[in-house]
């Protein structure tokens, strides 16, 4: 038998080797995700062909060529359209936004009490943003700021007609501001309302049942236009003779209906999701039917349809555009309104304009989009399968 | 001190009539019922009060009357002595049109874009992206206002329209295209069509029994494709090409002939396509992600191909979770079709919106709004109701 001598045993580590030069850098990231195979790599050339399509001359539109300043048309306007651009000139016309700018945000808002506008947004933002960030503590008391008492505050101050300040009255308002005040009322009333209609189309009782699922059926059913009509039409009808509204109320009204009718939806989405177990175990332990619902059952259920109440609240926030339609000037109602604004018509404006207001809309709602999905993430205590 | 209360074998508890729960149900609905019963009559009392200080008398028969005023944009015979009825029947169809024509472009979009974020191909993935993202977060309004204002009415007059291939030009009144005038014999053509279609059905049956009985496939697609191009064709050709076009041609101030769109429909039209389109597109890439791995991958297993594994396998469980929420965005579709108000085509809401002006039946009117939008929506959800149904997991 022959004995082996094994004690060579390597000391030191075998120095690390590069990666294959083939799986780093650009080029190889090239390789694996834009032209892995031909047909991606046909792909890839149209995508290259589309973006070199709209890139370049949306940036030459939006920047290079855009007029910032100017006080009239005529900075917007080709020599032949009887302003001072040079022929067959395209750009953007922000010099049209700076100048409405103003309008824009707030209407017609008497420009002496504009700061009560701005006083009412630095509270709500000041009330906004403990509410939004998780690690804020004293969110009930927040929630009752935000939710209670700061509706009352701005109504003083925007409406006015009390405490020594002048009334300013909905018709003067407009811009930004009326989008938000819609959007506000609207998120903050169509919430609940669409957990009791949620509740009610779930309900045992059978009339009840019927309401809720009549309303909830007939709002979805509709366009918003046709509830804002019937907001603005009917409502006067209905209510006794010589009674006059506020034509900002009826639109607030038409919106928050129409946004519970598709919240009650989301939010029984989630109540259907709820294991039976836990109706159950709440019963068990001998809770009342609200103690049942808000200690047990809407906890859970809300959770899981948060990313639906967002993209309620989004649909909503973009439906508040629709008041232009019943003669309100929100965000692109003020800015479709100046269109025709003598001063400043011209081929350039109304794209420029649009541009503009889509630019603050999708900002918003992208945020809104955004931080639901950062919510999601935290909320997530692995309900789901 | 109190004192412990037994209840006796076989005798009811003894609870309060407050507490019994099946009361309480009773007496919150009565509550509820006298609630809505006192509204409503509230509101009739009111309307009435309202109606009669208005001196409007309610009823349907103002739509006999004479309308008094033009539609652009009408696929039925109208004038302004028509009367209130065929207006809002010329409303009704306009957006019957525009939710068609809509709902196909935005799906087609929609699914394109949808898998285009499924792509492993980064750019195409991002480009997709950036498309859903911008289309989702502004308002339908907005697009359509874009499209109106920012690109349709800053084209050229009609003299100096930009020409197109196919004779078709576009303008600022619109879009011309040369206008399809069938000769004689053309029913033949579409006869040979139906007769294709027929045909082609009844292949895939004879197909599927036979691959069912023997388990030799047969080449369905490739032969439907050849019959329905081919027998028209042929019908065409043995007819003698009974087809003309008329060109738009132009005159001094407009185009003339052909067929026109106007601005109004094709601005609502490329605006709810392309919006609803990013929604679509959510929906499709959710569904195809809904199918798990492992299916793709038994398929494989099963010796299925590529093209096989997902026509067969993948689709068919991804339409499942598609088609419920894709609906609910066809219903959007034709209930935004109602922004046309805004830029002056003349659907339902328009036409409706300017008969209330005028005669200030504003009851009657917003009942049949929505008598139509609730018709509409609960028959496209019948519809998709029972396409879901057959698509539907078959469970034991």
């Amino acid at each position: 038998m022959q004995e082996h001598d094994l004690s060579f045993v390597r000391a030191e580590m075998a120095a690390v080797e590069p990666p294959p030069t083939a799986d780093r850098g650009l080029v190889s990231w090239m390789r694996r995700n834009l032209f892995a195979s031909a047909t991606d790599t046909i792909f890839t050339i149209i995508g290259i062909a589309l973006v070199v399509m709209i890139v370049p001359p949306l940036i030459q539109w939006a920047f290079i060529n855009a007029q910032w300043t100017g006080t009239d048309r005529s900075a917007c306007a080709t020599v032949a359209q009887g302003g001072n651009q040079p022929d067959g000139w395209s750009g953007a016309c922000w010099a049209f936004v700076d100048a409405k700018f103003q309008q824009f945000m707030f209407g017609r808002y008497p420009v002496d009490e504009r700061w009560r506008v701005y006083l009412a947004a630095f509270l709500f933002v000041i009330l906004l943003v403990p509410m939004l960030a998780p690690r804020v503590p004293r969110k009930g008391l927040n929630a009752i700021l935000l939710f209670i008492v700061f509706p009352i505050v701005a109504y003083f101050l925007l409406v006015g007609g009390a405490f020594g300040l002048v009334r300013v009255a909905t018709p003067l308002w407009g811009g930004l501001m009326v989008t938000l005040v819609l959007a506000y009322v609207g998120i903050t009333v169509s919430l609940p309302l669409g957990v009791l209609l949620a509740l009610g189309r779930r309900s045992h009782m059978p009339v009840v049942k019927l309401v809720c699922v009549v309303f909830i059926e007939t709002i979805r059913g509709i366009p918003l236009i046709t509830v804002l009509f019937m907001a603005s039409v009917m409502l006067p009808l209905f209510l006794p003779p010589g009674t006059s509204f506020d034509k900002l109320l009826r639109a607030l009204i038409g919106v928050a209906l129409f946004a519970s009718a598709y919240m009650a939806e989301v939010i029984r989405g989630g109540l259907q999701a709820i294991p039976k177990g836990q109706y159950e175990g709440a019963d068990a332990l001998g809770l009342s039917y609200w103690k049942k619902m808000n200690l047990v059952v809407l906890p859970q259920a809300i959770k899981l349809v948060i990313p639906g109440i967002v993209n309620t609240f989004i649909g909503l926030f973009k439906d508040t555009s629709l008041v232009y339609i019943i003669g309100m000037f929100d965000l692109l109602g003020s800015v479709r309104q100046n269109f025709s604004d003598a001063n400043w018509a011209s081929p350039q404006t109304p794209i420029t304009g649009l541009v503009f207001a889509g630019f603050v809309f999708w900002l918003f709602c992208f945020g809104m989009s955004r931080y639901s999905i950062f919510m999601e993430r935290r909320l997530d205590t692995g309900h789901k399968r | 001190m109190a004192t412990r209360q037994t209840i006796a074998e076989g005798a009811a508890p003894r609870v309060p009539l407050f507490y019994d729960p099946r009361v309480r149900g009773i007496a919150y609905q009565l509550l509820v019922f006298i609630g809505l019963f006192a509204f409503v009559y509230w509101i009739i009392g009111n309307t009435a009060a309202n109606l009669q200080r208005a001196n409007i008398a309610s009823g349907f028969g103002f739509l006999e009357g004479r309308a008094g005023f033009d539609i652009g944009d009408s696929l039925i015979e109208y004038s302004s002595d028509s009367t209130y009825g065929r207006a809002l029947v010329v409303g009704f169809l306009n957006t019957l049109r525009v939710a068609f024509f809509g709902i196909i472009t935005a799906t087609i979009v929609g699914f394109l874009v949808g898998i285009g974020r499924l792509s492993k191909n980064w750019l195409i993935n991002r480009i997709c992206l950036v498309y859903v993202e911008v289309f989702r977060n502004i308002p339908p309004l907005l697009v359509i206002f874009f499209w109106y204002f920012g690109v349709l009415s800053v084209l050229p007059l009609p003299r100096d329209s930009i020409g197109l291939p196919f004779g078709s030009y576009l303008n600022s009144r619109g879009f011309y295209f040369p206008k399809f005038l069938w000769g004689d014999g053309s029913w033949l053509v579409l006869l040979a069509l139906g007769l294709a279609l027929v045909f082609s059905w009844f292949v895939r049956r004879w197909a599927y029994k036979r691959q069912m009985a023997t388990g030799e496939p047969f080449p369905v697609l490739w032969t439907s494709v050849a019959l329905i191009i081919g027998l028209p064709l042929l019908a065409f050709v043995v007819t003698g090409f009974p087809l003309n076009f008329e060109f738009p041609a132009l005159s001094t101030f407009n185009l003339r002939g052909g067929v026109q769109i106007r601005p109004e429909f094709l601005s609502l039209y490329l605006a709810l396509s392309f919006y609803t389109a990013a929604f679509i597109a959510e929906i499709v890439r959710a569904g195809v992600l809904g199918v798990s791995r492992g299916q793709t991958e038994a398929a494989h297993a099963l010796g299925l191909r590529n093209g096989q594994s997902l026509r067969l396998v993948v689709i068919p469980q991804a339409l499942r979770i598609i088609i419920p929420p894709l609906t609910s965005q066809y219903l959007n579709l034709t209930k935004n079709s109602s922004l046309a108000v805004a830029i002056g085509y003349p659907d339902l809401v328009a036409t409706g919106g300017t008969t209330l002006n005028q005669t200030g039946q504003a009851i009657e009117i917003v009942a049949i709004w929505l008598i139509v939008y609730l018709g509409l929506s609960l028959a496209t959800a019948g519809l998709m109701n029972w396409y879901n149904a057959r698509m539907a997991l078959v469970e034991r």
